[in-house]
C-alpha cells in the first residue's frame, strides 16, 4: 500500500504540492491525470524518493521512503521519470540489464539475463538491442527505459508518462502489459497519462490533480464524467460509452 | 530465427574488454622495461636502482591521477572536468605552503613526514569536500560556469600559495621549494613507499565500489531508483580523490591535464564506460604516457625539461578541443 500523508513541496514561493494525502491500494493500475504543471511528476518523484518533500510522509508497505535503505526499497519500488538523459555511452541491452542491479548488485545471473532477454523481446527492441541509446528514435528509447524499469521486477512500479513518444500500437501493448502485471502478479502500477482514454480503458483507479492538489480519486468509471474532466482540464469534454469503455471526445 | 542472447553478447563484450586491458598492460610493461634497460651504461646496478625508483614514482603517480580523474568524472557526471582542472592539486600546494607559513620549515622537515602528510590529507578532504558541495550540489550545473569556477579556484589557490611563499622567511622557502617542485628525479624513498601503499589501499577500496559507480554514472535519479546510496558513494569517492590527489601532488607537483587525457582516451579506447575496464585502462595509459614520455625526453631528445610541461601542453589542447565539441552539442 502506498500512503501519502500531508505532503507539501514549494519551489521558491510557489507551492507545487499543497498538503496532498492519498492512499493507493496494492494490486491494480492507477492513472494520475491533470493539466501541465498540476504537480503530477513532483508527486511521483516524491513517492519514488527521487525528490525530498518539504513536509509530510510517504510510506510504501509501511516503509518510509526517505529513511528505508535505498537497496531495500529498490527491490520493491521502481520509478521512471518523465525525462531520461544519460550522459554515458550505453547500449539498449546494457540499460535494460541495469534494471536487474537491485537484485544482482552487478553480477548478472542466468536468470537475470533471461529476464533481460524477455523484456527486450516484449518491447520489440531486439533489432537495436546493441545500439547506443542516442542512436534510437524517441519512442524506441522510451521503450528501452520502460523495459529497464520493468526488469527491476518490483511490486510497485511508478511511471511518469510511459506513453511519451510511443505510436498507437506500442502504446496499447505497453498498457496491456502493465494491466497484465497488475492482474496476474498483483503488481501495483501508478502512471501519469495525458491521454484520458488510455487512462479510462486500462486503469482501475484514477487520481485527478489540479494546482498541486488532488481533486478526485476513485474507480475509473466514476471519474470519467464530463463534469469532473472539465474542472480538471478547463475544457469541454463529452464522454461516450463505446464498446463498454468510457471515451472522452474533445478534439473539435 | 536465431536470436542473440544477452548472455552471449555480454560474454563477447567481456572478452573484448579483457583483450583491451591485456594489450594496455603489455604496452605499459614494455615501456617500463625499455625505460629501465635502454642505454644502461657504466655502473649498471646503481643506474638500474635509480631508474627503478623513478619508474616506481611514475607508476604511483600515474595510478593516483588516473583513478582520481575517472572517479571524479563519474561523481560529477561530466567528461571534461578533472580534479586537476578544478584546482584540487593547487589546493594541496596551498595547504602545504600554509603549513610552512604558520609552523615554519622546521615543522615540515622535523615532524614525522607521514604525520605531516596525514594532516595535509585531512585538510584536503575537508576543503575538497566543501569545494565539491559548493560547486556541484545544485540542480542546474552549467559546464562553462564550472570550468570557469575551476580556473578561478586554481588561480586563486596558486596565487595565495605564492603570496604565502613570499611572506615566508628565505630559509624556510628553500625547504618548501624543494618539496613543491619535486620531480621524478628527486623523489624521496620513504615518501614513495608510503604513497604506493596509500594508492594501493585506496584503489582496492574503490574497486569494491565499481558496480555502484557504474550505476551512479547513469545519473543521480537512475542511481537512486536502482538503490544506490548516492550521497554515501559520492562522499567515499571524494575522500579517495582527495587522498590520491594529495599523494600525486606531494610526489611530483601538479600535472593538471594528465588525468583528463588518460581518462578520456581510456574511455575511447575501451569503448565502454564500466569502471572495471576504464579505471585500470586509464591507469595503464597514464603509466605509458609518463614512462614513455620521460623515456623519449631523456633518451631521444636528451632534454631536462619537466615532463609535466609537455603533458600539460598536449592535454591543454585536448581540453580545449573537448570544450569546443561540448559547445557544438
Ligand atoms: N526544479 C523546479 N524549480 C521550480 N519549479 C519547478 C521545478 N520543477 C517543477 N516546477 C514547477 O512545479 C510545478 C509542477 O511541476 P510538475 O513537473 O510536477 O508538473 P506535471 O503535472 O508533471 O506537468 P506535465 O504534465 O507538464 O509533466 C510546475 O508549475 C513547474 O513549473
Ligand atoms: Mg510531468
Amino acid at each position: 500500500m502506498i500512503e501519502v500523508r500531508n505532503v507539501t513541496k514549494t519551489y521558491g514561493s510557489t507551492r507545487v504540492l499543497d498538503d496532498v494525502s492519498l492512499t493507493i491500494v496494492p494490486g491494480g493500475v492507477t492513472s494520475i491525470i491533470g493539466a501541465n504543471g498540476a504537480g503530477k511528476s513532483t508527486l511521483l518523484s516524491i513517492i519514488g524518493r527521487l525528490l525530498p518533500a518539504d513536509s509530510g510522509r510517504v510510506t510504501v508497505d509501511g516503509l518510509d521512503v526517505t529513511t528505508t535503505p535505498g537497496a531495500t526499497l529498490a527491490k520493491r519500488l521502481a520509478v521512471l521519470r518523465q525525462e531520461n538523459h544519460t550522459s554515458i555511452r550505453l547500449s539498449v541491452r546494457e540499460l535494460v540489464a541495469f534494471g536487474r542491479f537491485p537484485h544482482s548488485r552487478g553480477r548478472l545471473t542466468a536468470a537475470d539475463l533471461a529476464t533481460v532477454d524477455e523484456a527486450i523481446a516484449y518491447f520489440e527492441l531486439e533489432e537495436f538491442a546493441d545500439r547506443q541509446l542516442d542512436q534510437l528514435s524517441g519512442g524506441q528509447r522510451q521503450r528501452a527505459h520502460v523495459a529497464a524499469v520493468l526488469c527491476q521486477d518490483t511490486d510497485y512500479v511508478l511511471l511518469d508518462e510511459p506513453l511519451n513518444n510511443l505510436d498507437m500500437r506500442h502504446s496499447v501493448q505497453m498498457m496491456r502489459r502493465l494491466r497484465r502485471m497488475a492482474r496476474d502478479f498483483a503488481k501495483t502500477v501508478v502512471l501519469v497519462v495525458h491521454d484520458i482514454n488510455f487512462a479510462s480503458c486500462h486503469s482501475d483507479e484514477v487520481i485527478a490533480m489540479r494546482d498541486g492538489g488532488v481533486v478526485a480519486q476513485g474507480p475509473t468509471a466514476e471519474l470519467m464524467t464530463p463534469e469532473l474532466l472539465s474542472t480538471v482540464f478547463d475544457l469541454d469534454i463529452a464522454v461516450h460509452d463505446i464498446d463498454g469503455n468510457r471515451i472522452g471526445v474533445y478534439y473539435s | 530465427m536465431s536470436r542473440v542472447t544477452s548472455a552471449e553478447t555480454f560474454a563477447r563484450v567481456r572478452r573484448r574488454e579483457n583483450r583491451v586491458l591485456a594489450l594496455l598492460a603489455l604496452a605499459a610493461v614494455a615501456t617500463v622495461v625499455a625505460f629501465c634497460l635502454i642505454a644502461l651504461r657504466g655502473n649498471w646496478e646503481y643506474a638500474l636502482t635509480i631508474r627503478a625508483r623513478k619508474v616506481a614514482a611514475m607508476v604511483v603517480v600515474g595510478c593516483a591521477v588516473a583513478v582520481s580523474s575517472v572517479l571524479f568524472q563519474t561523481v560529477t557526471n561530466n567528461r571534461v572536468l578533472t580534479p586537476g582542472i578544478m584546482g584540487f592539486d593547487s589546493l594541496f600546494v596551498l595547504v602545504q605552503t600554509l603549513v610552512v607559513y604558520f609552523f615554519g620549515a622546521l615543522a615540515l622537515s622535523s615532524a614525522d613526514p607521514r604525520l605531516m602528510f596525514a594532516g595535509q590529507v585531512v585538510a584536503m578532504v575537508v576543503f575538497a569536500g566543501a569545494l565539491y558541495r559548493w560547486l556541484f550540489d545544485r540542480r542546474s550545473r552549467d559546464l562553462y560556469v564550472l570550468v570557469l569556477a575551476g580556473v578561478v579556484c586554481g588561480t586563486l589557490f596558486s596565487s595565495l600559495s605564492s603570496l604565502a611563499a613570499r611572506l615566508i622567511n628565505p630559509n624556510d622557502f628553500v625547504v618548501l621549494q624543494d618539496t613543491l617542485f619535486a620531480n621524478f628525479n628527486s623523489v624521496d624513498r620513504n615518501l614513495l613507499a608510503v604513497s604506493a601503499a596509500l594508492v594501493a589501499v585506496v584503489s582496492l577500496w574503490m574497486v569494491r565500489l565499481f558496480p555502484r559507480l557504474d550505476v551512479l554514472a547513469l545519473g543521480r535519479e537512475h542511481a537512486l531508483n536502482l538503490g544506490v546510496d548516492h550521497r554515501s558513494v559520492v562522499n567515499q569517492v571524494l575522500v579517495a580523490v582527495a587522498v590520491l590527489v594529495s599523494v600525486a601532488t606531494a610526489l611530483v607537483g601538479p600535472i593538471t591535464f594528465l588525468g583528463l587525457l588518460v581518462a578520456n582516451l581510456a574511455r575511447q579506447f575501451a569503448g565502454v564506460s564500466r569502471h572495471r575496464v576504464v579505471v585500470p585502462a586509464s591507469a595503464l595509459l597514464a603509466v605509458v604516457a609518463l614512462v614513455g614520455g620521460q623515456l623519449v625526453l631523456e633518451r631521444v631528445f636528451a632534454l631536462d625539461t619537466a615532463l609535466s610541461v609537455i603533458i600539460n601542453f598536449v592535454g591543454g589542447i585536448y581540453f580545449i578541443a573537448l570544450l569546443i565539441r561540448e559547445a557544438k552539442r
